[in-house]
C-alpha cells in the first residue's frame, strides 16, 4: 500500500532530523533546572548574563531553562537530567538531590552567600477588591465562615511555606506552644474547601472560580496574579508577620565536572548577586538580598516581620515533622472533618 | 494459512519491549520496601479511600458513557439532521485535547460560578471540587470509546432482523430489547472496558476539578504523585502496581464476557 | 463486529421496521445533543474563548513565539515516529490474533488494552525506573553516554506506550468479522502468505486502519501526563505542545497557554476534516469495498 510506504519514509526522515538536532550542539551550553514561576525572570536574566559573559570572555553561551514543580524538577535531576545549576523553591529539594544521587555536597548551601539564596519572597494574602471580609492577619483566617485557598503541601513546595508561615505565626502568639500551633493550623485547614496540587491551580480556583475569601500566595506570585488577572479584582494584604521564603540555587558538581562547565555555572549564579542580577530579581517581584540594588522596583516590597526556616530547625527537620507520611499535616485529615 | 509464526513472534517481541519490560520494572520496584512495607503503603486508609474513589468513579463514568454513548451512536446512525458530520467529528475531541486543558475547561464550566455550575448551585448541587466532578471529567475522556465501538456495529446491523421481529408481531421496545441490544452487546462491553480502563488511571484532567480533599475527593494517581514528591519511588510504584493488577483483572473479566457474548450471539 | 469503525455515510434509515416513533426520536436526539453540548462543545468553546480573550494578536504572538514553534515541531516529530511504529505493530498483531485460533487470546487482548488503564503518571514513571540514573539500566547507559529519558527517545517511548492499543484494538474485531475465507481463496490460487496479506487482508481493512491511525495520532499529540515525566521540560528543546501550555499556565500567562492548547484542538480538527474529505472522495468505495 502506498500510504504505508509514505509513513515509513516520513518516519525515517524524522529520525534523521532528530539526529541532526542533537548533532548540532557545537557551542557551550548551560542548563538551569528551575521551578515554576521563574520563567520570565530567567528569560531576561539569561539574556543579560549571556551578553555579560560574551563581553567578559568572548565565549558565546547558550543557556536553556527547564520549569516545573520544584520536587518534580529535583527528581528529574536525580534521574539523570543533566542540569549544570538548579534554582528551586526550597532547600529540601536540593538536599534530596545530594542525598538520593550524591551529585553535590551535602553542605552545598554554604557555597554561595545568604544560604545560597540570592533572592527571597514571603507569604502574603490575596483578597478580593475592597477586602470584603476584612482580613488583616493570620488570626482572621481561622474565623468560622472564612474560606482559605491554599495548595496541598504534600504536592506543592510553595504550599509548605504557606503552612509553616501559619504555624510560625501561631507559635509567636502562643508562647511557642507547639500544641497551640497545631490547633491553629488544624482550624485553618478546616477552612480550606479545595486543595489544589499546585500554586497555580489554587490561584485559578480563587480568582477564576470565585471560590474562597483569601488566597495564601508567594508575594511574587501574588503580584503576577494581579498583573495577569486584574488589579480591579484583587488586592494584596500583608500580614503582621510571615516567613522568609528562600528559594535556593546550587551548582550540580558532578555534572559541571563532567561537562567542563564549572566556570560558567559559578559565574552564572554569582551574577544573580550582582547589582544587575538583584535588580532583575526585584523587577520580577522577588525580594533582592540587597534592596539598594532594586532601584525603582524597591518600593513595591512592604516591610514586615519575617522569621526563617531556621526557627523550625532546618528543612530536613520541618519536612519530617510536618509533611512526611503520618506527620502533622496528615494528622489534620486523620481526625476527620 | 501461513505466517502465524513470524506474526506472533513479532507481536510478542514488540509487546515485550514496549509493554512488558516497562511494566515489569513497575512490579519489581516496590519490593525494596519488603512485603510488609508494601502492605503498609497500600492498606493505609487514605490509599484505600482513593482506590475506592478511582475505581468507583471510573465504573460510574463508564456506565453513564455506555448509556449516553449508545444514544449518541443511535442518533448518528439512524437519524438525519443538519450539521451531522460536524457532530460526528466532535466525538473524537476528548482524545486530542491535552487532559490538563480539558480539566481546566470542565472546571470553568462546572464550578459554582461557571456557565453550567451557576444554574446548579441554587439547587444545592455542586459538581466541581466534589467526587461528582471526578465523574464528570472521566465521562469526558471516556466518551469516544463507547460511541466509536457501537456506531459501526449499529451501521452493519442487518435490517432484516428487525423486520422479522416486527413481522412476528413484536413491538419496537421488545424488538430493541430482544433483537438489537443482544447484537450490540459485544460492542457495548468493549466500549465499556476501554472507557473504564482509560478512566481509572486518569490524572491530568481530574486534579483540576476534583478538589483533592484527603479521604473525600483524592484519586489514587494523586497519591502516587504525593509519594513521588517525597522521593519515595518504591511506595509510588506499590500503589501503581495495585492499580495495575486490579484493572488487569477487571479488563480480563470484561474481555472474557465479550468473547462469551459474541459466541452466544453467533449461535 | 467492527469496533471503532465509523463509516461516515449518513443516509437516514427508511425501513419501516427501523423507524422510531416521533417521541423516541426526539428524546434520543435531545439526550444525545444535550450530552454532547455539555461535555464536548462547551469545553471546546471555553478553550477558544480563553485563548482569544485579548484578541487575535496576542493569540498569534503566543503561537509564533520560538519556544512555541519548537514545541509544535517536537510534537509533530514525536507523532511522526511513534504512530508508524504502532501502525506496524497494530497490523501484525491483529492479523495474528484475528486470523488464527490459539489459547490465551483473551489474555493477550487484555495485555494490549493495558496501556489504556495505566495511569499516565505511571507510564512515565516506568521509563524512569528503567532508564533513569537510579534505574535498572541507568548506570550502564551513563557509562556508554546514552541519553534516553529527558531527550527525544524517552518522549517517543512514552508516547508509543500510551498510544499502543489504538490501531490493534481497531483492527482485531474488524478482521475477526471478515473471517479468513478470502485469504484462504488467495492461497488456493497460489499466492504466498506475504502476497495474501498485502493484496487481500490489508486492502480490506484500510478504512479501519485509517480511523485507528487518526485516533492514535490525536492521542500521540495530546498526551500530557506520561510525557511530562520523561521530558525534562527544557524550554525550546524537550517541551511538547501540552507541556509548553502547562508552563505558560504556571507562569500566569493565561492567554498564551490556551492559545497553544487550542493548536492541538485545531490539529485535531484538521485531521477530522481530512477524514471527512477522504470519506466523501472514496465514499462509494467505502460502501462497497470497505464492508464485508
Amino acid at each position: 500500500m502506498r500510504l504505508t510506504r509514505h509513513f515509513f519514509a516520513a518516519a525515517l526522515g524524522a529520525l534523521v532530523a532528530s539526529g541532526s538536532i542533537y548533532g548540532a550542539a557545537a557551542q557551550q551550553t548551560l542548563l538551569n533546572v528551575s521551578y515554576d514561576p521563574t520563567r520570565e525572570l530567567y528569560k531576561e536574566f539569561n539574556q543579560v548574563f549571556a551578553e555579560h559573559w560574551k563581553k567578559e570572555t568572548g565565549e558565546t553561551l547558550a543557556i536553556s531553562v527547564s520549569h516545573g514543580g520544584s520536587a518534580k524538577q529535583a527528581r528529574a535531576v536525580i534521574d539523570g537530567l543533566e542540569a549544570d545549576v538548579v534554582t528551586l523553591a526550597l532547600a529540601y529539594d536540593i538536599d534530596a538531590i545530594a542525598e538520593h544521587a550524591s551529585l553535590l555536597d551535602k553542605d552545598w548551601q554554604k557555597q554561595f552567600p545568604h544560604n545560597s539564596t540570592p533572592y527571597t519572597s514571603t507569604i502574603v494574602f490575596l483578597v478580593r477588591k475592597g477586602n470584603p471580609k476584612n482580613i488583616k492577619d493570620w488570626g482572621d483566617l481561622v474565623k468560622p465562615g472564612i474560606q482559605v485557598i491554599t495548595p496541598n503541601p504534600k504536592t506543592s513546595g510553595g504550599a509548605r511555606w504557606n503552612y509553616l508561615a501559619a504555624w510560625g505565626y501561631a507559635l509567636k502568639h502562643n508562647n511557642k506552644s507547639d500544641a497551640a500551633a497545631k490547633k491553629f493550623v488544624t482550624t485553618l485547614y478546616k477552612n480550606v474547601p479545595v486543595l489544589d496540587t499546585g500554586a497555580r491551580g489554587s490561584t485559578t480556583t480563587f480568582v477564576q472560580r470565585n471560590i474562597g475569601d483569601v488566597l495564601l500566595a508567594w508575594e511574587n506570585e501574588a503580584f503576577l496574579a494581579i498583573d495577569e488577572l486584574g488589579p480591579d479584582k484583587l488586592e494584596i494584604v500583608v500580614p503582621s508577620v510571615s516567613i522568609l521564603a528562600e528559594p535556593p540555587v546550587a551548582i550540580i558538581d558532578k555534572v559541571v565536572d563532567k561537562r567542563g562547565t564549572r566556570k560558567q555555572a559559578e559565574a552564572y549564579l554569582n551574577f544573580l548577586y550582582s547589582p544587575e542580577g538583584q535588580r532583575l530579581a526585584a523587577k520580577h517581584y522577588y525580594r533582592p538580598r540587597q534592596l539598594e540594588y532594586a532601584g525603582e522596583f524597591g518600593k513595591r516590597f512592604a516591610n514586615l516581620e519575617l522569621f526563617t526556616i531556621q526557627d523550625f530547625g532546618d528543612w530536613q527537620v520541618a519536612q519530617k515533622k510536618h509533611f512526611s507520611d503520618g506527620g502533622e499535616f496528615d494528622q489534620i485529615y486523620k481526625v476527620g472533618r | 494459512m501461513p505466517g502465524f509464526g513470524p506474526a506472533m513472534g513479532f507481536t510478542l517481541a514488540y509487546m515485550g519491549a514496549v509493554i512488558l519490560i516497562p511494566l515489569a520494572a513497575l512490579v519489581l520496584r516496590p519490593w525494596t520496601l519488603g512485603a510488609e512495607g508494601v502492605w503498609d503503603v497500600v492498606s493505609s486508609p487514605r490509599v484505600l479511600a482513593s482506590l475506592r474513589l478511582s475505581f468507583g468513579a471510573a465504573l460510574i463514568a463508564a456506565t453513564v458513557n455506555v448509556g449516553l454513548g449508545l444514544a449518541v451512536a443511535w442518533m448518528l446512525v439512524r437519524y438525519d439532521f443538519p450539521l451531522k458530520r460536524i457532530v460526528d467529528a466532535m466525538v473524537d475531541l476528548p482524545f486530542a485535547l491535552p487532559t490538563a486543558v480539558a480539566g481546566l475547561a470542565l472546571t470553568a464550566l462546572y464550578a459554582p460560578n461557571g456557565w453550567i455550575g451557576q444554574f446548579l448551585a441554587p439547587l444545592g448541587i455542586q459538581i466541581a471540587f466534589t467526587p461528582a466532578g471526578v465523574v464528570v471529567a472521566l465521562i469526558f475522556i471516556g466518551l469516544p470509546f463507547v460511541v466509536r465501538t457501537v456506531q459501526p456495529v449499529l451501521q452493519d446491523l442487518n435490517p432484516e432482523l428487525e423486520e422479522a421481529a416486527v413481522t412476528l408481531g413484536a413491538g419496537r421496545a421488545v424488538t430493541f430489547r430482544r433483537v438489537v441490544l443482544p447484537a450490540l452487546m459485544p460492542a457495548l462491553l468493549t466500549g465499556y472496558a476501554l472507557a473504564f480502563a482509560r478512566a481509572v488511571g486518569e490524572y491530568g484532567s481530574v486534579i483540576f476539578i476534583a478538589g483533592n480533599m484527603p479521604m473525600v475527593s483524592e484519586i489514587a494517581p494523586l497519591l502516587i504523585v504525593v509519594q513521588l514528591e517525597q522521593y519515595d519511588y518504591a511506595a509510588a510504584a506499590a500503589i501503581g502496581m495495585v492499580m495495575l493488577l486490579a484493572s488487569f483483572v477487571l479488563l480480563l473479566i470484561i474481555n472474557l464476557l465479550q468473547r462469551y457474548s459474541r459466541r452466544w450471539d453467533e449461535r | 463486529m467492527t469496533i471503532f469503525l465509523s463509516h461516515g455515510q449518513t443516509g437516514g434509515v427508511n425501513r419501516e421496521a427501523q423507524r422510531d416513533s416521533r417521541a423516541v426520536r426526539w428524546s434520543v436526539m435531545a439526550l444525545s445533543l444535550g450530552f454532547l453540548l455539555l461535555f464536548i462543545l462547551l469545553p471546546l468553546i471555553a478553550v477558544f474563548i480563553e485563548a482569544l480573550r485579548r484578541g487575535i494578536v496576542p493569540f498569534l504572538e503566543a503561537i509564533a513565539e520560538p519556544d512555541a514553534l519548537s514545541a509544535i515541531r517536537l510534537t509533530l516529530l514525536v507523532a511522526a515516529i511513534s504512530v508508524p511504529l504502532n501502525i506496524v505493530f497494530g497490523v501484525v498483531a491483529s492479523w495474528a490474533i484475528a486470523k488464527f485460533e490459539f489459547r490465551g487470546k483473551a489474555f493477550l487482548i487484555t495485555l494490549i488494552d493495558l496501556p489504556f488503564s495505566v495511569s499516565p503518571v505511571i507510564s512515565g514513571l516506568v521509563y524512569v525506573l528503567l532508564f533513569g540514573a537510579q534505574g535498572y539500566l541507568g548506570p550502564w547507559l551513563r557509562e556508554n553516554d546514552i541519553q534516553i529519558i529527558f531527550a527525544l527517545p524517552g518522549i517517543v517511548l512514552a508516547t508509543v506506550f500510551v498510544t499502543f492499543p489504538f490501531v490493534a484494538r481497531e483492527l482485531i474485531p474488524l478482521m475477526q468479522s471478515q473471517g479468513t475465507d478470502e485469504e484462504e481463496a488467495a492461497i488456493m490460487l497460489g499466492a504466498n502468505g506475504w502476497q495474501t496479506f498485502w493484496k487481500v487482508t490489508l486492502p480490506n481493512v484500510k478504512w479501519g486502519l485509517l480511523y485507528g491511525v487518526l485516533l492514535c495520532n490525536a492521542r500521540a499529540m495530546g498526551e500530557f501526563g506520561a510525557v511530562s515525566v520523561v521530558s525534562g521540560h527544557i524550554r525550546g528543546k524537550t517541551n511538547t505542545i501540552p507541556l509548553h501550555a502547562e508552563i505558560l499556565y504556571n507562569e500566569y500567562n493565561f492567554v498564551a497557554a490556551f492559545a497553544v492548547a487550542s493548536i492541538l484542538a485545531l490539529l485535531a480538527l484538521v485531521t477530522l476534516v481530512a477524514k471527512s474529505v477522504l470519506e466523501w472522495r472514496f465514499g462509494h468505495e467505502l460502501s462497497t469495498g470497505g464492508k464485508h
